[in-house]
């Protein structure tokens, strides 16, 4: 099937980092905060309102309101409002809290999007059923520099 | 903005100012459940003293749900879940097996003989030296009293069974034993509850205890109470059983789930059930 293949080569890519790329082991935070760009490369505000949006992906919305996002539909209140924060948190501090948001608020409830060890019960997506032992974060380091491009556009 | 909502998010709206986006039906949080516009049932009162420092209040899952699923909910006709009891009845009338028994046949009439037995479940059985669900104590007599096959944990016809079961008990305060013998499963179930799982590192009280009345997506989340239980979801159109929903809740967190029918859930149930002393037992309710 056209379709699954190109899910499994996008799964695939996301497990082994891209040469150049830092894999999720080898971020190096500074505080919560992450300098380097994940790809080397700056990402694609565009493609990061997509990835915010959509629920097998960064899923945000549905935890957090977005008004540049309100045409998309049900928008959670289990976090704040990221309207501002571009202007609350620099580039390098937003990358860390979509890396690794426990970095930055201890003990949250926002899932860490790019981290791939030190999980109680690891799941292979939403099947229910045990990950395979070298799964893939939850984004690419593509899609997580995606996602910072767009917030740092929400300025107040 | 629902007054649970208002209150828990008074902080985070002073710095948003925004509201949840999308048009989602929701509830007076105040409303009362009476079912058939006689039977008064308790879907909010003050928290058992073992949840004391966790919260002061606690709701049945209905208050969370639309104004359409709460009425339909306060009235059999309109509640298909109803259907699923109903059918639960002839189960507990049918002979099956080898002893040539039925339920009635050593219970009596059901109304009889279940009433006010679905309160108290989970239950430690002191001859078996452990806690049972009801679908346990269901399936032990079936094996042991009657010689006939057990029920698949979580199936149609123990959802059936279980509906009327619970169904005896409407009206009645959830009244969970949580000391003695039944201590060490409740304890397990504890910890159960707030350990994270999964790729979404959640644990129950992540979602449940400290973000109920807030929005998930197009989901109002409840503190997660099984004084419900069974429920019957128009989601998927049939009975859901407690561990059904406990897979549900564990898969969501990306994580491999515990099966239904395990220490894990069993433990789990006692400890929830435990959460909601006092809220009244629902029959059979309906969610979205
Ligand atoms: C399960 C709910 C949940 C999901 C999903 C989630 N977050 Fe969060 N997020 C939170 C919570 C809660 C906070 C507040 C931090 C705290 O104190 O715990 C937060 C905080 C933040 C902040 C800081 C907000 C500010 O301005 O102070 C940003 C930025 C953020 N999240 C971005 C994202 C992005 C981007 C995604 C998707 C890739 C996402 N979140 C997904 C719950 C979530
Ligand atoms: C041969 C007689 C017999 C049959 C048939 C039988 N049971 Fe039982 N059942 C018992 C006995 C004896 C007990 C234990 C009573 C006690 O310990 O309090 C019991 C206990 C129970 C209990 C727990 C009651 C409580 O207060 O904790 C439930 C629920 C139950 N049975 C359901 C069923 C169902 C459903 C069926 C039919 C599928 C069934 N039983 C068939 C004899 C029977
Ligand atoms: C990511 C958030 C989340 C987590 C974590 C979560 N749930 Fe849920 N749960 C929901 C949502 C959403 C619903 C449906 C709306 C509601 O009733 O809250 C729900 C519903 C329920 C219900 C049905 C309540 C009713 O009245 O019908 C129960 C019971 C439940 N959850 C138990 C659990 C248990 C036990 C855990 C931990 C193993 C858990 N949940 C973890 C989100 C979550």
């Amino acid at each position: 099937m056209k379709l699954t293949t190109i899910t499994a080569a996008v799964l695939l890519t996301a497990g082994a980092a891209l040469a150049g790329e830092v894999a999720p082991k080898d971020v190096a935070f500074n505080g919560g905060a992450i300098e380097a760009s994940l790809t080397g490369a700056p990402g694609d505000a565009a493609a990061g309102a997509k990835i915010m949006t959509t629920r097998s992906l960064g899923n945000c919305i549905a935890c957090h309101e977005v008004t540049a996002l309100k045409d998309a539909p049900f928008h959670g209140e289990v976090g704040p409002s990221l309207d501002g924060t571009g202007s609350r948190w620099s580039e390098a501090e937003l990358r860390g809290i979509v890396v690794n948001a426990k970095m930055t608020f201890e003990g949250t409830v926002m899932p860490a999007f790019y981290k791939v060890d030190g999980f109680n019960r690891a799941g292979d997506g939403y099947t229910g059923k045990a990950a395979p032992a070298d799964f893939p974060p939850i984004l690419t380091a593509q899609q997580i520099e995606d996602v910072v491009a767009f917030l740092v556009t929400l300025k107040d | 903005m629902t007054k649970l909502t208002s209150i828990r998010t008074l902080a985070a709206l002073a710095v948003a100012g925004s509201i949840a986006f999308g048009g989602v039906a929701q509830a007076d949080e105040n409303a009362e459940l009476v079912v058939n516009g006689e039977i008064t049932l308790v879907t909010k009162t003050a928290a058992p003293d073992h949840l004391k420092d966790a919260m002061d209040t606690i709701y049945s899952g209905w208050v969370f749900r639309s104004d359409e699923t709460q009425a339909m909910q306060a009235d059999d006709f309109t509640n298909p879940g109803i259907l699923d009891a109903e059918a639960g009845v002839e189960l507990w009338n049918a002979v099956d097996g080898t002893e040539g028994k039925s339920c009635a046949s050593c219970h009596g009439a059901i109304e009889e003989g279940m009433k006010g037995v679905r309160a108290v479940y989970p239950k430690w059985n002191e001859a078996a030296g452990e806690v049972r669900t009801m679908e346990m104590q269901v399936n032990d007599c079936r094996k042991t009293r009657m010689g006939a096959e057990p029920y698949k944990y979580v199936s149609g016809q123990m959802g059936r069974i279980v509906s009327a079961i619970s169904m005896q008990s409407r009206g009645e305060p959830v009244n969970v034993a949580i000391d003695g013998k039944a201590a060490e499963t409740w304890a397990k179930g504890k910890e159960l509850y707030y350990t994270r799982t999964g790729i979404l590192d959640l644990s129950c009280a992540s979602c449940h205890e400290e973000n109920y009345g807030n929005m998930i997506r197009a989901d109002h989340l409840s503190q997660g109470q099984i004084n419900g239980f069974p429920v019957y979801r128009l989601n998927n159109a049939k009975i859901n059983q407690v561990h059904d929903r406990f897979k549900g809740c564990v898969r969501d967190t990306r994580a491999e789930t515990y099966n239904p029918g395990s220490p894990e859930f069993i433990a789990l149930e006692l400890y929830l059930a435990s959460r909601g002393n006092g809220l009244s037992v629902e029959g059979v309710s309906l969610r979205n």
